[in-house]
C-alpha cells in the first residue's frame, strides 16, 4: 500500500476518535456555566435596578433558561452541530461566532509568531545544553530559561512596558496599531503592528522557553544513550553528523507532539497578555465573557478553544505520520 | 513480600542530589519559605492589615525594609504573611491534583479494559481545555475566596499525574513482584497502594513539585484580574497586583512581591528537576 493512502487511513480513524471527544467537550463546557449558582439574568437585571420581575422572566424564558438542564443542552447541542453558538448576552447582542472569528485571527498570529521564536531558541539550547551537559552553558542556560518561566508575566510584561513604553519611549505600550495606521502606507502599516506586537510577542516567548528546551534537552539526552547512536560513532563518523544527523533527527520527532499539546497553554496564557496590552484578542474577550456572565459567550469560547487543540493535536498527529513510517502502520 | 526499593537507592539518590548545584539551590529556597511561613507571626516586624496614616508609600528604609503601601501597611511584613497563604494555595492545590491524578491513573493502569478507557478519554477531554479559561469561569461564577482558588486550581491540573501513573501501573502490574503477590492471593487494594504505587511515586513526585510552582504562578495571574485570594489577606500575588497601580511612584510596591514570587516558583521548578535527574538511573 503507498504511504499516501495510509496516511489517509490513519487520518480517518483519527478523525472518528475525535467526534465522541468533542461531544464530551461540550458537556464539560454546559456542566461548567450551569452548576454554578445565579443565573445570567441577574447580571443585567443587577446592572439595571428598574428591571421588573416581569421582564426576568421574559428573559428567562427567551433564553430557555427555565428549562430543565438536559433539554436546555439538547437543544443547545443541536444548534452547535450547525455551528450555531448562539447570541452574546452583551448589549449588542451578536452571533458568538463572529465575535470569536473577528478575535481568533489576532491571538493565533501573536501564538504562532511567539511559537515560531520558542522554536527557534530553545531547539539549540536544548540540543547543546545536552551534548555539553553540567557544563557552564548548560547551567546557565537551564537557569534562564526556567527564570523566564518563573517569571509572573503581567509583572514582566508591566516591567518591559515601563522600561521600553514610558521611560525609553521605544515602543508603544497598548493596542495592535496605532491612531494613524489607516494613513501609512503598506509597509508602514506592517511596521506599525511589528512595533506593537514586539513586546508581547517576545515576553510570551520568554516565559514558555522552559517547556521546549527543556524537553529538548531530555530527548536528545535519551537518543544519544542508543546503541544506534553507539554504533554510528563505532563506524567512525565525526561527532558531528553523529549529533546532527542521526540523533537530532530522532529527537526532534517528539517535538511535533508536544508543539500539538501546547496549543491550550497559548490561549489561556494569552488572556494576561490581552489584558495587560489591550490587544483585542481571544482572550480579553473571554475574560470579559466571563465576568459578565456572557453564558453563549463563555461556552462558545471552551468549545471553540476545545475543539482548535483538537485540530492542533490532529495536526501533529498527521505530521508525526507523515514523518515517523512506524505510526502509519500502528 | 516488600516491593523492591532499598536504603542503598536512597543514599544514591541523596548523592545524586548533591552533586547537583541548581537542585541543591531549589532546595535551600523551598526550605527557607517553608521556615519563613511557619514563623511568619515572629518574623513579621508589624501587623501586616495595621494601617498607619502617617506612613504613606514610603521607600524602603532600616525600618521598613520593602518600604509601606498606599495604606501605610508595612510591605515586609504583609509578605511575610503572604508567604503562608501562598504556599498554602501552591501545596493544597498541587496535592489535591496530585491526589486526583494518582486514584485516576491507578485505577485506569491496574484494571485497563472500558473502566480504563473512560478514564483515559475524560482525560483526553480535560486536556483539551485551556486550563486558565477553564479555572477564569468556575472562580468568576463562584466566589474568588482561597479555598474556590485551591479546588479549581487542583481540579483543573490532575491530568498530567493521571497519565504518568497510568504508564506506570502499565508496564509495574506486569512484573514479577506483582505477580508473585498477585498469585499469593493478595487483594486488588493491598498491590494497588503496598507494592505497585511506591514503585509509581518517584515521577508523581517530581509532578508534585512542579505543580506547586504552576498553583503559585496561577494565583498571580488570577490577582490580576482581580480573581485572586481577596485583599486585605494578603497573597503574593494580590500584594504585587495591588502595587502595580502605584508602580510609577512606588517602585517597591511591586519589585519585592514579583521577586518573591520568582525566586519560590524557580526554587520549586528547580528542585523538581533535580529531583527527576536523580531518580533517573541512566543520567547518573
Amino acid at each position: 500500500m503507498g504511504g499516501a493512502r495510509l496516511v489517509l487511513i490513519y487520518l480517518a480513524k483519527r478523525l472518528g476518535m475525535m467526534a465522541p471527544l468533542l461531544i464530551g467537550i461540550t458537556f464539560i463546557s454546559f456542566l461548567v456555566m450551569h452548576l454554578a449558582p445565579g443565573s445570567p439574568t441577574d447580571v443585567m437585571t443587577d446592572l439595571n435596578p428598574k428591571v421588573s420581575d416581569l421582564a426576568r422572566e421574559r428573559l428567562t424564558k427567551l433564553y430557555g433558561l427555565d428549562q430543565p438542564l438536559h433539554v436546555q443542552y439538547w437543544s443547545w447541542l443541536k444548534r452547535l452541530a450547525v455551528l450555531d453558538f448562539g447570541q452574546s448576552f452583551a448589549p449588542d447582542g451578536r452571533p458568538v461566532l463572529d465575535k470569536i472569528a473577528e478575535r481568533l485571527p489576532i491571538t493565533v498570529s501573536i501564538n504562532v509568531l511567539s511559537l515560531i521564536l520558542v522554536l527557534i531558541i530553545a531547539l539549540p539550547i536544548g540540543v547543546y545544553s545536552a551534548t555539553h551537559k553540567g557544563s557552564l552553558f548548560d547551567q546557565a542556560t537551564t537557569l534562564f530559561v526556567f527564570l523566564g518561566f518563573a517569571s509572573p508575566t503581567f509583572w514582566l510584561a508591566l516591567l518591559a512596558m515601563i522600561l521600553f513604553g514610558v521611560h525609553l519611549g521605544w515602543l508603544p505600550i497598548s493596542g495592535i496599531k496605532g491612531l494613524n495606521h489607516d494613513q501609512l502606507p503598506f509597509w508602514g502599516q506592517m511596521l506599525d503592528y511589528a512595533r506593537h506586537l514586539l513586546l508581547p510577542v517576545l515576553l510570551s516567548a520568554l516565559t514558555s522557553l522552559a517547556g521546549l528546551s527543556r524537553y529538548m534537552r531530555a530527548n536528545m539526552l535519551e537518543v544519544i544513550r542508543q546503541d544506534y547512536i553507539t554504533t554510528a560513532r563505532a563506524k567512525g563518523l565525526s561527532e558531528r553528523v553523529v549529533i546532527y544527523r542521526h540523533a537530532l533527527r530522532n529527537a526532534l520527532m517528539p517535538v511535533i507532539t508536544i508543539l500539538g499539546l501546547s496549543v491550550p497553554g497559548l490561549i489561556g496564557g494569552s488572556v494576561i497578555f490581552e489584558s495587560i496590552f489591550a490587544i483585542p484578542g481571544l482572550g480579553k474577550l473571554f475574560f470579559e465573557a466571563v465576568m459578565s456572565r456572557d453564558y453563549p459567550l463563555v461556552m462558545g469560547g471552551l468549545v471553540i478553544s476545545a475543539a482548535l487543540t483538537l485540530v492542533g493535536n490532529l495536526l501533529a498527529d498527521l505530521g508525526y505520520a507523515l514523518a515517523d513510517p512506524r505510526v502509519r502502520a500502528a | 513480600m516488600a516491593a523492591p526499593a532499598a536504603g542503598g537507592g536512597l543514599s544514591l539518590f541523596w548523592e545524586a542530589l548533591a552533586a547537583n548545584r541548581l537542585a541543591l539551590l531549589g532546595l535551600a529556597v523551598v526550605a527557607a519559605l517553608v521556615l519563613v511561613a511557619a514563623l511568619a507571626p515572629w518574623l513579621a516586624p508589624f501587623d501586616p492589615n495595621a494601617i498607619n496614616v502617617q506612613a504613606i508609600l514610603l521607600p524602603p528604609s532600616w525600618n521598613h525594609p520593602f518600604g509601606t503601601d498606599e495604606l501605610g501597611r508595612d510591605v515586609f511584613s504583609r509578605m511575610i504573611h503572604g508567604s503562608r497563604v501562598s504556599l498554602q494555595v501552591g501545596l493544597v492545590s498541587a496535592g489535591l491534583a496530585t491526589l486526583v491524578g494518582v486514584a485516576l491513573g491507578a485505577v485506569a493502569g491496574y484494571y485497563g479494559g472500558w473502566v480504563e478507557a473512560a478514564i483515559m478519554r475524560f482525560t483526553d477531554m480535560m486536556l483539551c481545555f485551556p486550563t486558565f479559561f477553564l479555572i477564569l469561569a468556575v472562580i468568576a461564577l463562584l466566589e474568588p475566596n482561597i479555598l474556590n482558588i485551591m479546588a479549581v486550581i487542583g481540579l483543573t491540573s490532575w491530568m498530567g499525574v493521571a497519565r504518568l501513573v497510568r504508564a506506570e501501573f502499565l508496564t509495574l502490574k506486569e512484573r514479577e513482584f506483582v505477580v508473585a503477590v498477585k498469585s499469593l492471593g493478595a487483594g486488588d487494594a493491598r498491590i494497588i497502594f503496598r507494592h505497585v504505587l511506591p514503585n509509581a511515586m518517584a515521577p508523581v513526585l517530581v509532578a508534585l513539585t512542579l505543580g506547586v510552582a504552576g498553583a503559585i504562578l496561577t494565583e498571580s495571574g488570577l490577582s490580576f484580574l482581580g480573581l485572586g485570594v481577596q485583599p486585605p489577606e494578603p497573597s503574593w500575588g494580590n500584594i504585587l497586583s495591588q502595587g502595580k497601580d502605584n508602580i510609577e511612584i512606588a517602585w517597591w510596591l511591586s519589585l519585592f512581591p514579583g521577586l518573591a514570587i520568582l525566586v519560590t516558583v524557580l526554587g520549586y521548578n528547580l528542585l523538581g528537576e533535580g529531583i527527576r535527574d536523580a531518580l533517573d538511573p541512566r543520567l547518573r
